[in-house]
């Protein structure tokens, strides 16, 4: 076979490399099948739990749908609910396992869709969307019965590969050993890709044709570095990428040494240098790799682990584990940020997700379960190294709301003797333009402020991240992005107090990194992974000349000028980087 | 074995919510309950059969109840139509 022809080019989203089998993780709707069983029992007790979770997930959106939509459009979701307990539907569908012997997709499938048909043959229009609103019940049951079955198929060790991974995949896939992930669509910003950064997987997206050139059990080299996908490679090219690997096994080597030094530059200024946190796994890793604390647990993987927004005393356990175990270090807390491209535990379409209801809007509406967090959080204060942070902050009113609400928190706390820490410091994320434009004003209220910079930049530049007709629009070094982070510092820095940090993905680029710290910032947030070289980084930069670079920066009109700036940086101060290898 | 003709009085007709409560009003009985319209009979206790009965304002539905407290879950349920699902 010619070398290049089984090579192909997708975008790079996490660095590596790995080499393994392949499996595809098909999400197309497969067609039920009418497929034999042996095990009757087992297919029974699988129907129990799937009906058990369908119960769980439908309770906490019944609940939040009465709060928002009102009783009579939640009426809905109890309705699904008690379909689920129906008497001659579940016994009906029970005998048929029993006597059939046909998989309980298969059945259920068959039986629902019988009402189904009686209501789309019906005349009256809102028959129709009755029919929907039974396939939906019927699919949320198939889909729990056969996530079981897909658990149980993934296999340790291998590549997977996908049309695209949702943020609850990728939780599903971590917990197996996954070496590397590749798929069909997706941008550098989708969270499958952060999460693999995170866990230091390697992974490619916007492959198009992955899941078409790639079969089950193929072997696969993943070259995060530079986007490449080698299917079924030549002794050569497996020779070529082992000798790769073994570089860079001893280039992490060397930067292992640096864990117990500290990222500060060679002329003296120090750099908070923090681990962002979506999975509790990730742990082990952040204080491996010499991370000081973590600058963003983000807490919506909590959600997806648990389908339901667990309870007050859960959060309160996975909160004061990370608490106690990454102590002495401090920790911030990022309080559900849900909606956008996030999943929302409502079945609320909106037809503009980014512009709508998410982040501390959800939570305000959302009284309940935002108050949950808050005194989890507080509960697990003890050790005085927590600190909360909100999301999608728009104005002042929503953080002085915020502040009563931790108030009130801590009244209900103490009149029930619980400890906790009452200094516990309070911030918000920038990331909305509004905010950024008032940074001084949030700084006075605020005891820190931790700029999003994968929201900040679409909203800024009005680009969706995840659109891939216009992701090329989406500009880290776009001049008006480098300006606001600027702003939002200076201003900052006025208001006196107030620490500023960064935690988008934009901090863990390794060309960004002498820009930021020049621009000002205390503290950098990135993937665990990421925290040896950016600390590299740091130690040889000296921030008089970052300093200069970032004046110079400002200054400029395009995306281009900064660019070449920033690399011409790199390559006569920095001569050493993980690309060196290749 | 009681048998009883009703009329769909309230403005939305039999709706989601008016279904669901019909539903759980039947399960508190021991009778059965059997609701027919325009010919297709189906079981007052499933939440699922109920739904697909289409009885908007005015269409006529038949009710059946058998069993040991009939007379009681007749009333009850009579009585929800009768108040228009609480709609009215």
């Amino acid at each position: 076979m010619n070398k290049s022809e089984n090579i192909f080019r997708g975008i790079a989203a996490a660095p590596g490399i790995t080499i393994a089998k392949a499996y595809i993780y098909s999400k197309k709707v497969e067609k039920v099948q009418d497929d034999p069983i042996e095990d009757v029992d087992e297919a029974l007790s699988n129907l129990d739990e799937a009906l058990e979770k369908s119960k769980k997930e439908l309770q906490k959106v019944f609940s939040l749908a009465v709060d928002k939509l009102g009783e009579n459009r939640a009426a809905i979701f109890e309705a699904q609910i008690m379909i689920l307990d129906d008497p001659v539907l579940i016994d009906t569908i029970r005998t048929r396992i029993r006597d059939e012997k046909k998989l309980p997709e298969y059945i259920v499938d068959d039986e629902i869709s019988k009402y189904q048909r009686l209501m789309d043959e019906a005349e009256e229009t809102y028959m129709k969307e009755r029919s929907h609103d039974i396939a939906d019940i019927k699919n949320r049951i198939i889909r729990n019965l056969k996530k079981k079955k897909w658990q149980s198929r993934i296999q340790n060790d291998v590549v997977v590969i996908s049309d695209y991974l949702t943020p609850a995949d990728t939780v599903l896939f971590s917990r197996v050993n996954v070496r590397g992930y590749v798929t069909n669509f997706g941008g550098l910003t989708s969270h499958a890709a952060i999460v693999a950064r995170s866990l230091n997987i390697p992974a490619i997206v916007g492959l198009h044709e992955a899941t078409s050139k790639i079969v089950n059990d193929d072997i696969i080299i993943i070259d995060g570095f530079h986007g490449m996908v080698i299917i079924n490679p030549s002794e050569s090219q497996i020779e070529y990428y082992k000798d790769k690997i073994e570089q860079l096994r001893l280039y992490d080597e060397d930067l292992a040494k640096l864990k117990n030094k500290p990222a500060v530059t060679n002329d003296g200024r120090a750099i908070l240098l923090q681990a962002n946190l979506d999975l509790t796994e990730e742990i082990a890793l952040v204080i491996q790799n010499g991370a000081k604390g973590i600058g963003l647990v983000r807490t919506e993987q909590l959600f997806q682990e648990y389908d339901v927004f667990p309870e007050e005393d859960v959060q309160y356990v996975i909160y004061k584990d990370i608490s106690e175990k990454v102590y002495p270090e401090k920790i911030i807390i990022r309080t559900l940020d849900v909606g956008g491209d996030k999943v929302l535990p409502v079945d609320v379409k909106e037809p503009n997700p980014f512009l709508g209801w998410r982040g501390i809007r959800f939570l305000l509406d959302n009284m309940e379960l935002f108050k949950t967090q808050i005194r989890a959080i507080l509960r697990a204060s003890e050790h005085k190294n927590l600190k909360m942070m909100i999301p999608m902050v728009c104005s002042i009113k929503e953080v002085r709301r915020f502040k009563e609400i931790v108030a009130e928190c801590k009244a209900e706390l103490e009149a029930q003797n619980y400890k906790f820490d009452n200094d516990i410091d309070l911030g918000i994320m920038i990331e909305v333009p509004s905010a950024a434009v008032m940074a001084r004003e949030y700084a006075e209220e605020v005891d820190f402020i931790s700029i999003g910079t994968n929201d900040l930049i679409q909203y800024l530049l009005a680009v969706d991240r995840g659109n891939e007709i216009v992701s090329d629009l989406y500009q880290e070094f776009h001049p008006s992005v480098v300006r606001t982070i600027g702003h939002i510092i200076k201003e900052a820095k006025v208001a006196g107090n107030c620490v500023v940090s960064l935690c988008g993905e934009m901090a863990a680029d390794t060309l960004a990194v002498p820009l930021l710290v020049g621009l000002g910032l205390d503290s950098l947030s990135v993937s665990a992974s990421a925290i040896p070289t950016i600390k590299k980084i740091i130690r040889n930069l000296n921030f008089k000349e970052t300093e200069e670079l970032a004046k110079r920066c400002l200054g400029y009109r395009t995306e281009k000028e900064i660019k070449n700036e920033l690399v011409k940086f790199f390559d006569e101060k920095l001569n050493f980087s993980v690309h060196k290898i290749f | 074995m009681i048998e009883r003709e009703v009329k769909i009085i309230n403005d939305a007709g039999l709706h989601t919510r008016p279904a669901a409560t019909i539903v759980k009003l039947a399960a508190k009985f021991k009778s059965d309950l059997q609701i027919t319209k325009d010919g297709m009979t189906i079981n007052g206790k499933s939440i699922i059969g109920v739904m697909t009965l289409a009885a908007e304002k005015g269409s006529t539905i038949y009710l059946s109840f058998d069993g040991e407290d009939e007379e009681e879950a007749a009333k009850t349920i009579l009585d929800y139509f009768h108040r228009g699902f609480d709609e009215l």
